[in-house]
Order: C-alpha cells, then sequence, then structure tokens
C-alpha cells in the first residue's frame, strides 16, 4: 500500500480535488507544474539556501536527557521551534513563495488560524516584496492580537473574515473565494496538508525537509536512521506530514499522530477528527471532518489556536483508516501540563499545539531502549498569554 | 421528456432564479416556488443550504447561514417539497454542495429527487471526472440532468469535454467571481459571451453571477438561451420578505 499521494492526490480514498469550476484553471495550472518546477535545479538550490540562511536550518536534534529519564524511554525532540518565525510553518511558506514567483503570480493570498501561518506567509512575502493578504476569522483577529500586529508590520493586509463562525474553516473559505476572484495573478499558499490537489502533496514535499534531516541526524546519534517512533500533533497536519514524509513507507517505524481532545473527546468541544469524524468533503478535499448528520462542517474546539481546524489533511484520513498511524488524542489540560513540564525539565518553552505531542507519555509507554523522536512544532512565545491565564502565572 | 429540456426547446429566453431554501423564513419554500411559477419565471434552482459555500458571495452566505439557522436540513426541504408536483410544473433545480449530499447518500438523494419531480442537480463542487466516473449512471437511472459550469477562464478543450457531458444546458459564469461579486457586463464579458457563442456548443447556455435587473439580464441573454438571478433575488426577499415576488419578476422582463 502507498501512503504518498497519486496522480490525482488521492491517499487511498482519500483526497483528491473537489472545487467548483471557478477554481479549476487555477488549481490545474499547479498541478500540471508543481512537480517539475521543485526538482528544477534552480528551484532546489534556492530553496535550500533559503531554508540554510533564512530559516537556520537543519534545526537540531536534541536528545531530551531528563524527560526520558522520567518517562524511561529515549526521547528525542526535532528542534522546528527554532525556525525563523518560531514554528515549522515558515518551510513551507519559503517553498511555496518560490513557487509563485516561478508562476509568475504577483500576489499572494493566505489564511490563519493562530496567525503562525499568516506571520510566515507575510515574512517570505516581505523578503521577496510581494504583495500579501492574510484572511483571518474576526473571532481569531481577537484574541491572536500580537500575532496581528506582526503580520501588520511585515507589511502583510489582514482581512477579517466575518462569514459563518469566523474562525480559521472562515477564513479559509474567505481565501478560497479571493482565489475565485482573482484567478490569474494570485497564488494561495494554504497553510497545512489540506486543500484541493496539489496543495497536500505539495505542502507535504515542503515539509518533508523534517525527517529527511531526521534521519541523518538519527544515524550520527545512534548509528540507525529509524526511529522507533515518530510523534507529531495534527492540527491539519503538516509539520506530521513533514516528520513522518520520509519513514511512510517504512513499517518498522511507528507513526503516531496526535490531535486535540480539546475537553474531552465527547465534551462535544474539540477536535479530535479521527474520532469524531466522518468522510465528507471540506476545503475541496475528501477527508475525515467533524459535521452533523445533514453533512453541515462543524466549529471544533481546542485550547490551541493550531489545531483547532474541523478536518485533518487526506494523508492523515489514509494513515488513520489503514490503520498505519496510531492516533491519540489530548485534552487541553494534559498538553497544558505536558507544555509546562518541558519548560522544568529541558529549558524549552513549547507551542501549546507541540505540547500534545508531549503528553502522549504519561499515558503511551515505550520500551526503555526505544528511540522515539518528537516533532517539536512551534515554541511557546506565541502562547504566553494563554499559559499565563491558564497557570495564574 | 424531461422538463427542462421542454422548457428549453421553447422559441424564448429562460429566465431562471435561484433561491435559498428556508430563507427568509423556514417555510416558506413552497410559497415562494409557486409564486415563482405565477409570475412566469422559467426554471427555479432551490438552494440547499450549507455551513461552507465557497463559490458564494455574502448576500447567498448570510441566506445560507440564517436557513440553517432557521433549521432547515436536508431531509426537510425533501418534506416540505414533497407534493410540489401537485400544484406546480416548472422545472425544478437542486443545488448545493456535495457534501450535504455526499452524507444523505447520494443514491438515496437521487432517488428522492426523481419521486418528488426534480429535474436537475447544480453541485458545483463536484467535478466533472469524479461525476462520470461514479455518478453518471446514478444521475440518469434517476433522469436528472446534472449541470456543469464554466467560466471565462475554462479552456475550449475543457469546455468541449463538459459540453459532451452535458445534457440539458451549460452555466455559464459571468466573471471569475463568487456570486453577486460584481454587477454589470463590460467589454470582457461581451467577448467571452462572443467566444462562447461561436464555439457552436450543442447545449445551450445560461449566464449567471451578476444579473440583478433589466438591463442585465438584456445583456446576458443577447448570446445565450437565458440568465439566473440569485443574489439580487434574495436581497429582495430580505428586504420585503415573500409577499411581492410577481413585483421583483416583472421588473427583470
Ligand atoms: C506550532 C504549531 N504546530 C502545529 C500546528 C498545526 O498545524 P499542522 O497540523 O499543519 O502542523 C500549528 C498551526 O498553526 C502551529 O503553529
Amino acid at each position: 500500500m502507498s501512503y504518498h499521494a497519486d496522480e490525482k492526490g488521492y491517499y487511498g480514498e482519500f483526497g483528491g480535488a473537489f472545487i467548483p469550476e471557478m477554481l479549476y484553471p487555477n488549481c490545474e495550472e499547479l498541478r500540471q507544474n508543481y512537480i517539475q518546477i521543485m526538482e528544477e535545479p534552480s528551484f532546489k538550490q534556492e530553496f535550500q539556501q533559503l531554508l540554510k540562511d533564512y530559516v537556520g536550518r537543519p534545526t537540531p536534534l536534541y536528545f531530551a536527557k531528563r524527560l526520558s529519564e522520567k518517562f524511561n524511554t529515549k526521547i528525542y525532540l526535532k528542534r522546528e521551534d527554532l525556525c525563523h518565525t518560531g514554528a515549522h510553518k515558515v518551510n513551507n511558506t519559503i517553498g511555496q513563495i518560490l513557487m509563485a514567483k516561478k508562476l509568475g503570480k504577483h500576489r499572494i493570498i493566505a489564511e490563519t488560524g493562530a496567525g503562525q501561518h499568516g506571520v510566515a506567509t507575510a515574512t517570505v512575502c516581505a523578503l521577496m516584496g510581494i504583495e500579501c493578504v492574510v484572511y483571518m476569522g474576526e473571532i481569531d483577529i481577537a484574541r491572536q492580537a500580537p500575532n496581528v500586529a506582526r503580520m501588520k508590520m511585515l507589511g502583510a493586509e489582514v482581512r477579517a473574515a466575518k462569514s459563518g463562525s469566523k474562525t480559521l474553516k472562515d477564513a479559509t473559505n474567505e481565501a478560497i473565494r479571493d482565489w475565485i476572484n482573482n484567478p490569474v495573478d494570485t497564488h494561495y499558499i494554504i497553510g497545512s496538508v489540506v486543500g484541493p490537489h496539489p496543495y497536500p502533496d505539495m505542502v507535504a514535499r515542503f515539509q518533508s525537509v523534517i525527517s529527511e534531516e531526521i534521519k541523518s541526524q538519527l544515524l550520527e546519534k545512534e548509528d540507525r536512521e529509524n526511529p522507533d517512533y515518530v510523534v507529531a500533533c495534527v492540527g491539519g497536519g503538516s509539520n506530521a506530514a513533514g516528520a513522518f514524509y520520509h519513514y511512510l513507507d517504512t513499517p518498522e517505524v511507528g507513526i503516531i499522530a496526535v490531535e486535540a481532545a480539546g475537553k474531552g473527546i465527547h465534551s462535544g468541544e474539540s477536535a479530535a477528527t479521527s474520532a469524531l469524524g466522518k468522510v465528507g468533503i471540506i476545503h475541496g478535499s475528501k477527508t475525515l471532518l467533524m459535521q452533523t448528520a445533514d453533512g453541515q462542517i462543524t466549529e471544533p474546539y481546542s485550547i490551541s489556536a493550531g489545531l483547532d481546524y474541523p478536518g485533518v489533511g487526506p494523508m492523515h484520513a489514509h494513515l488513520y483508516k489503514s490503520g498505519r498511524g496510531e492516533f491519540i488524542s489530548i485534552t487541553d489540560d494534559e498538553a497544558m501540563q505536558a507544555g509546562l513540564e518541558l519548560c522544568k525539565l529541558e529549558g524549552i518553552i513549547p507551542a501549546i499545539e507541540s505540547s500534545h505531542a508531549l503528553a502522549i507519555f504519561e499515558d503511551r509507554k515505550f520500551k526503555e531502549d526505544d528511540v522515539v523522536v518528537v516533532n517539536l512544532s512551534g515554541r511557546g512565545d506565541k502562547d504566553l498569554q494563554n499559559y499565563i491565564d491558564y497557570f495564574k502565572l | 421528456m424531461n422538463r427542462i429540456k421542454q422548457k428549453l426547446s421553447e422559441d424564448k429566453k429562460i429566465l431562471s432564479i435561484y433561491f435559498t431554501a428556508g430563507y427568509p423564513k423556514l417555510d416558506d419554500t413552497v410559497q415562494i416556488i409557486q409564486d415563482l411559477e405565477k409570475s412566469g419565471v422559467d426554471l427555479i434552482e432551490i438552494g440547499l443550504p450549507f455551513s461552507d459555500p465557497l463559490a458564494d458571495g455574502p448576500t447567498i452566505q448570510e441566506s445560507s447561514t440564517a436557513a440553517l439557522k432557521n433549521g432547515m436540513h436536508t431531509e426537510l426541504l425533501f418534506e416540505q417539497i414533497k407534493d410540489i408536483r401537485k400544484s406546480v410544473s416548472i422545472p425544478l433545480i437542486l443545488m448545493g454542495y456535495f457534501n450535504p449530499v455526499l452524507q444523505y447518500g447520494v443514491e438515496k438523494f437521487c432517488q428522492k429527487c426523481e419521486e418528488i419531480g426534480i429535474d436537475g442537480l447544480i453541485l458545483p463542487d463536484l467535478p466533472l471526472d469524479v461525476y462520470q466516473e461514479e455518478y453518471e449512471a446514478l444521475f440518469k437511472k434517476h433522469r436528472l440532468i446534472n449541470v456543469f459550469l464554466i467560466t471565462p477562464q475554462t479552456s475550449d478543450e475543457r469546455i468541449k469535454a463538459i459540453d459532451d457531458a452535458s445534457e440539458g444546458f451549460i452555466y455559464m459564469v459571468s466573471s471569475a467571481s463568487t456570486t453577486g461579486a460584481k454587477s454589470g457586463f463590460g467589454e470582457e464579458q461581451s467577448s467571452y459571451f462572443q467566444r462562447i457563442s461561436n464555439m457552436q456548443l450543442k447545449n445551450p447556455q445560461i449566464v449567471g453571477f451578476g444579473i440583478s435587473n433589466a438591463e442585465t439580464f438584456n445583456q446576458a441573454t443577447e448570446k445565450t438561451k437565458g440568465a439566473i438571478i440569485g443574489s439580487a433575488f434574495i436581497k429582495h426577499l430580505t428586504e420585503n420578505g415573500v409577499d411581492s415576488i410577481g413585483g421583483f419578476v416583472s421588473q427583470i422582463r
């Protein structure tokens, strides 16, 4: 079985491009060109140069000694939190801005929830001197003020999405509508492995640098390329896709995807898509999503804005359905405790998204000599207010 | 013969009206359909509201959100219109996004449409290739015409493929836009209308998006078979409720 996208963008039964005809030329232009462009030597060279000099790659693979002692196994942290702008998101936006340039686009649009992808997009647009419009739900604008300010400082226009539930899914709808209205000069930089083909595959390829580095770094440290497990949190699934990518077809490597259970899977306030979702179509992709019996998409909840998406990328839906991936969901409380614990044990303040991945060790036990790589997708600066409020600091 | 094809064979321009089921009030559906027929409209598109209508502009989005809040859902719509063929003979098309249809069950949905006397479907996010591979046989079995969209950006080659796959008419989106985004037509539309007209397609074309009054209706139908009004009618319903539908239609033609 393949865990990669086929030519039409399907991962098993999931994926594809369920888009209105208005989007067909845009997606088709991208589909016909993305692989070829990514394989051009000049593209590769520029992408790798920027990842190195601008983003700060390779990010370290750090052996977390005290955390390992506590849980009696060998835990490595892939330090995506040390990327420029504070999360893995920038790997994708660097790739896509270069793609947009190759396609001759003069204007960039993006959606953002917490603002991390918006900041990463505004950053690369500033770098390239390209106009940037970021759609953000009206509610998110109010609760993520620092990132809104960052985007503005970087020269982006932040437009409030006022439709529907006024959060990430609606910001995505607004970005798609913008793209429908500006089909020729605009490139849409999607922030995760979601959306119509070829986005999930393209974003996964840009993020795959994460597992490419893990392989060579682990070889150096443990004299083996393959860990026993790779663990990552899943919102849309881009940091997870990047961390899993080069291990997808290596069955000896266990894949663990961690979703946000919010206040509990069955509390009605959750974002645990694999547990609660059914097959459906969201943002042009057939995947697992949270919806009513009537097929209306519902609003998820998580304390972590980056995991607050009602679907998962089609790659992850397939990993779940096929049994290749182990899916675990973590509540707000478990994640917050695990985040604080990492601060105390390792001197690293993680993003709350990443704290979900760290929280699995309480219940999910590993063997003493297991090598477990956790993708630390981002740093906690952006979440300071949440940590302050939660722990009454 | 399918009512849509029957209507298209008449020697006249088609006026089609879209409205969102469950809006302004949950139970307005049947009255809106009856009044539209009485007012001389040729074809009706009944919109099945969806939480995330990404091809639609603010007017239709808001009507969808309101309709869902009012309590509209697929089964209820079918219930409301189950006897509609006792009172109207106008061609009826259901228009909606694919996810609610998928959850209802595509086969069950088609069966229900046939029972009620629905003549066609417009599902903008059900792409041509998926339709042909998975659903065409089913739609045909239940005598449902599936209507495809084309836009000014659609290539000639793809327009031909869509023409081949269509029976009934082609929904010609007037400009690169979501519904209700633009009003009035310029140079660009004229040359697009001309280009399509020159292609001599086997299916007639009906223009949608951006038609709001007699002027734009006449412009849009100069080179085509007809035109569809959506957002402008929804706005009318928002402002006037369901009591003056005839007045709205008589301003168009
Ligand atoms: C630090 C961090 N991790 C994870 C995510 C979730 O996104 P994804 O699942 O695409 O990696 C986000 C999204 O904003 C994020 O900022």
